[in-house]
C-alpha cells in the first residue's frame, strides 16, 4: 500500500539524501547549545573552536576525496605530525615559507601513497598504513622525538592568534577557503567528477575513457597536502611541533566522512556533508565541556570518546536502514 | 627429508615462502651481529612480548579470512585490560580469593566475546563496512575503559593472575605455551572443522557460499567473536606482565600490529586464506625485526619505518602473485 511511497523516500534519501541527516543533526544540536547555555554562541567560543577544529575539517575534507574514489588514507595523522614539525623548522623564515613547505612536504607523502596504491597496486588501507607509520618514523626522527618550538618572533604565530578582518583567526578563512575551493573542485570540474565515476564503478569510468588512475593520484596528494595544511595549523595552535600528535585523527576523519553521509564504498559524498560530520563531531566535544561548566552532571574527558563512538554508531544505523537497496555490483 | 627439501626448492614461492625465508634471514643476521643473541634471556623477552601479538594476529587473521578486519582489536584489549584488575582488587574478590580470580579472568572475557559479537552483528546483519563496524568500538571502547578506571593507572601485586604474563611452564613463559596452544586449535578449526571450511567459503566468494547454503551470517559473526575474545585475552596478559593496568596504553597500535602480521603471514586481504600458522610467523618476523633493531641501537622510530618498509613488500609480494 504504502509501497511506492517508501520507495520514493528512499530515492529521495538516497539521492544526495545521505547527507541530508547529518544537517538536520548539526542544527539540532546548535539549536540545542544555543538555548541551554548562554556563552555557546558568543564570539569566544565560535572563535576558539573553530580554530582548534580547523585542522579536522581540512583533513576529513581531504579524507572525503580518498573515500570517494573508494579508498581510505590511513597516514593523515602521521603527515600532520609530520608537517607540523616541519612548519616548526620553518617558521624562523615566516609564515610565507613555513606554509607552503609544510604544504609540499603532506603533498609529497600524498605521492608516495598514491605511488603505492596506483604503481604498485597495493591496497590502500595497507598502502597508507604503512606510510603512517613511515611518516610517523619521520616526525620522530627529525624532530629527535622532541616538540620543536615555533619561533616566536616571526610572523609564524599570526596564523591562529591574529585576528582576520577583526573576525576570526586566519586560520578559519584559510580553512573556509579551501573548503570552498574543493567544494567546486568536486562539484564543477573533470577531475572532481571523474573521483565520483571512479567511486561509482571503477571498470565503467575506465571503459568510459576516463583517466582512472589521475584521479586516484590526484586524491591520494590531496590528502596528503590538506594533512600538511593541518600540521601547520597544529604547530601554529599548540606553538610547537607536534610529532607524537596526531595519534587516531584517520579515525576521526573517516568517522566525520562517514557521519557526514558519504558511503566508504565510494562514489556518493559531499564536501559540504564532511565539514557538517566533523563539526557534529567536534561539538559533541563542545557541547560536553559545557554541560560539566553547568555542574549539573559531570562527565569525564574520557565520555568524549564514548559519545563519539555512539554517535558514530546511531548514524551507522541510521545509514544502513535508509539505505538498503538491491545489491550493486559489489554483492 | 632431503626430498622434502628439494620438494620445497622446487616450490619455492616468494608470497608463500617469503615469510619463513625472511625469518631464517633475521635470525642468521641477528646471530652475526647482534651481542648476546643467543642468550636465554632473549627468548624469553621475545617470546612474552610477542605472545599477545601473536595471538590477537590469529583472531584477525580468521576475520580477514572473511574479506572483513577488526580495527577495534586494541580497545578490546584496553577494556579487558581495564576491567580485570578491578574485579580481583574488589571487595567481592578479597571475600573469596578464588572464585574472583576466576571471575577476572572470565568476565573480561565473555565483555571481549559481547563486542566481538556487536562488531559481528553489525558487519553481517546490517552490512556495514568492517572499517566502519569496527571504527565504533575503535573509538568508544578504549574511552569505557578509561571511564571504568576513571583514567587511572592500577597497580596491583597478585601473584596467581600474574601468572598469565610472568609465570614459566618447562622453563618458558606461560603465555609461548598459551599461543602454541591457540595456534594450534585454530589451525585444526581452519583446516578440519565444518566451521573452518565456510570460514574459507565465504571468503573466498560470499554470494557463492549464500547460495550454497552457507549460514554466512553466522560464520562471519564467529570470526568476530573469537577475534574479540583472543584481543580480550591479549589485553589481560598485557596486564598480567605489567602488574599494572593503564587503560590509554593497553593494546595501543596493536590492530596496526596485528594487521602487518596476518599480512607478512600471508593472509588476503580480499579473503579466502586463513593461514594461522603464517600470522605467527608473521608476529615473530615482526617482534624480531623490533628487537634487532633496537639491540643494535636503531632508535624506535627507525624501526617504524622498517616495520611501513616490511608491510609494503609483504603485500606487493602478494600482489605479484596474482597477476
Amino acid at each position: 500500500m504504502s509501497d511506492t511511497f517508501s520507495i520514493d523516500l528512499r530515492r529521495y534519501l538516497r539521492g544526495g539524501g545521505h547527507s541530508f541527516g547529518v544537517w538536520v543533526a548539526l542544527v539540532v544540536v546548535i539549536v540545542f547549545g544555543l538555548m541551554r547555555y548562554e556563552n555557546f554562541g558568543g564570539a569566544y567560543n565560535i572563535s576558539s573552536f573553530l580554530n582548534y577544529n580547523a585542522m579536522f575539517i581540512v583533513i576529513a575534507v581531504g579524507m572525503c576525496f580518498v573515500i570517494l574514489t573508494g579508498g581510505v588514507d590511513l597516514s593523515v595523522g602521521s603527515v600532520a605530525a609530520f608537517t607540523s614539525v616541519v612548519a616548526a623548522y620553518l617558521s624562523p623564515f615566516g609564515i610565507q615559507v613555513a606554509l607552503p613547505g609544510a604544504v609540499l612536504a603532506g603533498l609529497a607523502i600524498g605521492g608516495i601513497n598514491a605511488l603505492f596504491v596506483v604503481a604498485l597496486r597495493i591496497p590502500p588501507f595497507i598502502a597508507t598504513l604503512a606510510t603512517m607509520l613511515g611518516a610517523k618514523g619521520g616526525a620522530l626522527v627529525i624532530s629527535g622525538a622532541q616538540t620543536i618550538a615555533i619561533d616566536w618572533g616571526s610572523n609564524f604565530t599570526k596564523l591562529g592568534m591574529e585576528k582576520a578582518f577583526d573576525l576570526l583567526p586566519w586560520s578559519i578563512f584559510i580553512t573556509a577557503a579551501v573548503v570552498i575551493a574543493l567544494w567546486i573542485v568536486l562539484e564543477r570540474t573533470s577531475i572532481g567528477r571523474t573521483v565520483l565515476a571512479v567511486g561509482g564503478g571503477e571498470d565503467a569510468a575506465g571503459m568510459m575513457g576516463l583517466h582512472v588512475n589521475r584521479a586516484k593520484v590526484f586524491v591520494y596528494i590531496l590528502s596528503g597536502g590538506c594533512a600538511g595544511l593541518a600540521g601547520v595549523f597544529l604547530a601554529s595552535g599548540f606553538g610547537a611541533g607536534q610529532p607524537l600528535e596526531g595519534i587516531g585523527w584517520e579515525l576521526s576523519a573517516i568517522a566525520s566522512v562517514v557521519v557526514g553521509g558519504t558511503l566508504l564504498t565510494g562514489g556518493v559524498g559531499s564536501v559540504g556533508a564532511t565539514v557538517a560530520g566533523a563539526l557534529l563531531l567536534g561539538l559533541v566535544f563542545n557541547i560536553l565541556n559545557f554541560e560539566n561548566g553547568r555542574g549539573v552532571i559531570s562527565l569525564s574527558a574520557y565520555w568524549q570518546m564514548v559519545i563519539r563512538g555512539g554517535f558514530l554508531f546511531a548514524v551507522i544505523l541510521l545509514q544502513s536502514q535508509l539505505s538498503r537497496q538491491p545489491k550493486g555490483p559489489q554483492g | 627429508m632431503t626430498r622434502t627439501l628439494t620438494s620445497f626448492c622446487a616450490r619455492f614461492d616468494p608470497a608463500r615462502h617469503g615469510a619463513p625465508l625472511a625469518l631464517v634471514v633475521i635470525l642468521l643476521f641477528n646471530l652475526m651481529v647482534t651481542p648476546y643473541f643467543l642468550q636465554p634471556q632473549t627468548l624469553f623477552v621475545n617470546i612474552s612480548q610477542v605472545a599477545t601479538i601473536a595471538i590477537v594476529a590469529m583472531g584477525m587473521t580468521l576475520v580477514i579470512a572473511t574479506g572483513g578486519i577488526d580495527l577495534s582489536v586494541g580497545a578490546v584489549m584496553a577494556l579487558a585490560g581495564a576491567l580485570a584488575p578491578l574485579i580481583f582488587l574488589s571487595n567481592f574478590a578479597a571475600a573469596h580469593p578464588t572464585l574472583g580470580l576466576v571471575a577476572a579472568i572470565v568476565v573480561p572475557i565473555l565483555l571481549a566475546l559481547c563486542c566481538g559479537v556487536f562488531n559481528g552483528v553489525l558487519v553481517s546483519l546490517l552490512g556495514v563496512q568492517p572499517i566502519v563496524a569496527t571504527l565504533i568500538f575503535f573509538i568508544s571502547g578504549r574511552g569505557l575503559a578509561q571511564v571504568l578506571t576513571n583514567g587511572n593507572l592500577q597497580t596491583f601485586t597478585h601473584p596467581s593472575f600474574s601468572y598469565l604474563g610472568t609465570g614459566r611452564v618447562l622453563g618458558l613463559p606461560f603465555q609461548g605455551w598459551l599461543v602454541l596452544a591457540i595456534g594450534a586449535v585454530l589451525t585444526w578449526i581452519v583446516a578440519r572443522s565444518v566451521f573452518g571450511r565456510q570460514l574459507l567459503a565465504v571468503g573466498g566468494n560470499e554470494r557463492a557460499a549464500r547460495l550454497a547454503g552457507i549460514p554466512v551470517h553466522r560464520v562471519k559473526i564467529g570470526a568476530y567473536v573469537i577475534c574479540s575474545g583472543l584481543a580480550g585475552l591479549a589485553g589481560l596478559i598485557v596486564v598480567a606482565i605489567n602488574s599494572a593496568s593503564d587503560a590509554a596504553r593497553i593494546g595501543n597500535l596493536m590492530e596496526l600490529d596485528a594487521i602487518a602480521a596476518a599480512v607478512v603471514g600471508g593472509t588476503l586481504l580480499q579473503g579466502g586464506r586463513a593461514p594461522i600458522f603464517g600470522a605467527l610467523l608473521g608476529a615473530v618476523i615482526i617482534q624480531l625485526v623490533k628487537y634487532t633493531l633496537l639491540a643494535n641501537g636503531v632508535a624506535d622510530e627507525v624501526a617504524l619505518i622498517a616495520k611501513a618498509g616490511i608491510i609494503i613488500a609483504a603485500v606487493y609480494l602478494q600482489q605479484a602473485r596474482k597477476e
